[in-house]
């Protein structure tokens, strides 16, 4: 397949399914951000408050409480003593409560399936520019990109007009616009926001924390680029239930066998 | 099926341990030691990269008294209060005479073992710094530490050229290493001062581990007892790798 129109039209029609290392790393970024999104919920389950800034603490104000936990809003601390003198100090507190905790194999499973998703990403990228992925299926005919191509698949989508599936690489407007969303700005985001919170890589990279507003405010960003991928993700599986379920898991799979 | 995955799980262990000592030097026994699980493989993997790819003694960001925030004290925060009478019962013999009796006791492959005193330990060139302690949980907060650099102590004691880690143990029985380029980073420090204050009984009194490329945890409180290793020493029972946690936190 090239960039001829012609010759796409006919992987379009035979079905050539998609090249063995989008499908290779296809799956392992499934496995590990199923991973990922396993132990993160456990994670933020530990601490269920989010903030602004690079401290945060349950001493200080959050931006969001999720009650996800037996740690929302647990109140078992002693009275809070001055840490310095004057109005409005900051202060000390001791917990008392017994919280839920179990991020010894919660944070350990993160960041070991955050090296395969890196792993899985790295090859991506790389095999997407040396192949001619991105420029082809990306970059290439983006003229179908304008806001009127993009408005007129939504409400296609909207209406429940499913395209013919092409069973590979041929992807419509939104589906395009998604995808370079997911690969470009939210799979970074959700990696450069969690060294971020790494102190040693902090340390190293102090940059990354002036980038996002500090510690506490990548944590946030992290959980909203996750809260974006999640919504991806579920649109992602109704599209392929909806667009041909056996073809479109076929093509991902094993691929060329038609 | 069971004993094949087990039996598989050893050997990526075995194949990446080994990888991880080849990358380390040759010397496996400074990797901690994986118990079969692909967790602690993992830790060791991160361990190993951070140590190849990030640059050796970077210094944490500092800030202003300005940042300085509020700060939940959690693990133990009152020794003199704990179910073991004799913790309870030395911690509350150390309050009553001002820490006057308490002691560090330092050994292990150093040339001058011996007990410091908190007040040989505040006649030492002592230094201040304001950073953010990042806990496991997940929330973080900004707190001033006094206290003397741990690669002053060990210069006193005679690091010996075989030493590799340094051990610590704690009256509320934690006991955990870090290895020598975290000993000698210029911000470890051996703290004894919070906030300009004497270091409060919930955070540690008399004196804590302050280890900022780290999670919280490696920063043990209530310190006795200070050990250095030739090789990476677990800690049993009583340490983190055989809980289930991880040993090296720098993410």
């Amino acid at each position: 397949m090239g960039g001829d129109p012609q010759c796409r039209r006919e992987g379009e029609m035979t079905g050539r399914g998609h090249a063995r290392w989008v499908r290779l790393t296809h799956w392992m970024a499934t496995a590990a951000v199923a991973a990922l999104a396993f132990s993160g919920v456990e994670i933020l389950m530990v601490h269920p408050r989010l903030y602004w800034g690079d401290a945060g603490n349950d001493l200080t104000p959050p931006v969001l409480e999720l009650p996800i936990s037996r740690n929302y809003r647990h109140g078992g601390w002693t009275a809070a003593t001055p840490l310095l003198a004057g109005p409005g100090a900051p202060v000390s507190a001791g917990r008392t409560f017994e919280i839920f905790n179990q991020n010894g194999w919660g944070r350990s499973l993160h960041f070991l399936a955050a090296w395969i998703l890196v792993a899985a990403g790295l090859v991506y990228v790389l095999a997407g520019v040396v192949a001619g992925h991105f420029h082809r299926h990306f970059v290439h005919g983006r003229e179908a990109l304008s806001a009127a191509a993009l408005g007129r698949d939504l409400r296609e989508h909207l209406r429940g007009v499913v395209p013919r599936p092409s069973g590979g690489p041929d992807y419509g407007p939104l589906q395009r616009a998604s995808y370079a969303l997911v690969v470009f700005v939210v799979a970074p985001v959700l990696v450069l926001t969690g060294l971020t919170m790494s102190p040693a890589v902090a340390a190293a990279v102090p940059m990354l924390l002036d980038l996002f507003g500090g510690h506490q405010s990548a944590r946030t960003l992290h959980f909203g680029a996750f809260a974006t991928l999640a919504l991806f993700t579920a649109a992602h599986l109704v599209m392929v239930v909806r667009s041909g379920f056996a073809r479109q898991v076929r093509a991902m799979t094993v691929g060329d066998r038609t | 099926m069971t004993s094949r995955l087990v039996t598989r799980r050893h050997a990526l262990a075995a194949g990446v341990a080994a990888a991880g000592g080849v990358m380390l030097g040759g010397c496996s026994r400074s990797l901690p030691p994986t118990y079969g699980s692909m967790l602690r493989l993992a830790d060791n993997f991160t361990y190993v990269a951070h140590r190849t790819l990030l640059p050796g003694q970077s210094l944490v960001r500092e800030y202003g008294r300005a940042d300085l925030s509020s700060f939940p004290a959690v693990g133990t925060i009152d020794p003199a209060s704990s179910k073991r009478t004799e913790v309870a019962e030395t911690y509350r013999r150390w309050q009553a005479g001002g820490f006057g009796d308490w002691r560090l006791s330092v050994s292990g492959a150093v040339a001058r073992p011996g007990a410091w005193s908190l007040q040989e330990l505040k006649a030492l060139p002592s230094r201040t710094q304001i950073t953010k302690h990042t806990c496991e949980e997940g929330w973080t907060a900004i707190g001033e530490w006094t206290g003397v650099p741990l690669s002053r102590v060990l210069d006193a004691a005679g690091l010996q050229p075989s030493a590799r880690f340094v051990t610590f143990k704690s009256l509320d029985r934690r006991y955990d290493s870090i290895d020598l380029l975290d000993a000698l980073h210029p911000q470890t420090l051996l703290a004894y001062g919070m906030n300009g204050a004497d270091l409060p009984v919930a955070h540690g009194a008399p004196l804590r581990l302050r280890v900022e490329r780290h999670i919280g945890y490696k920063s043990m409180k209530f310190l006795t007892e200070m050990i250095v290793t030739e090789h990476f020493d677990d800690g049993g029972d009583r340490g983190y790798p055989k809980n289930g946690w991880a040993w090296y936190t720098g993410i």
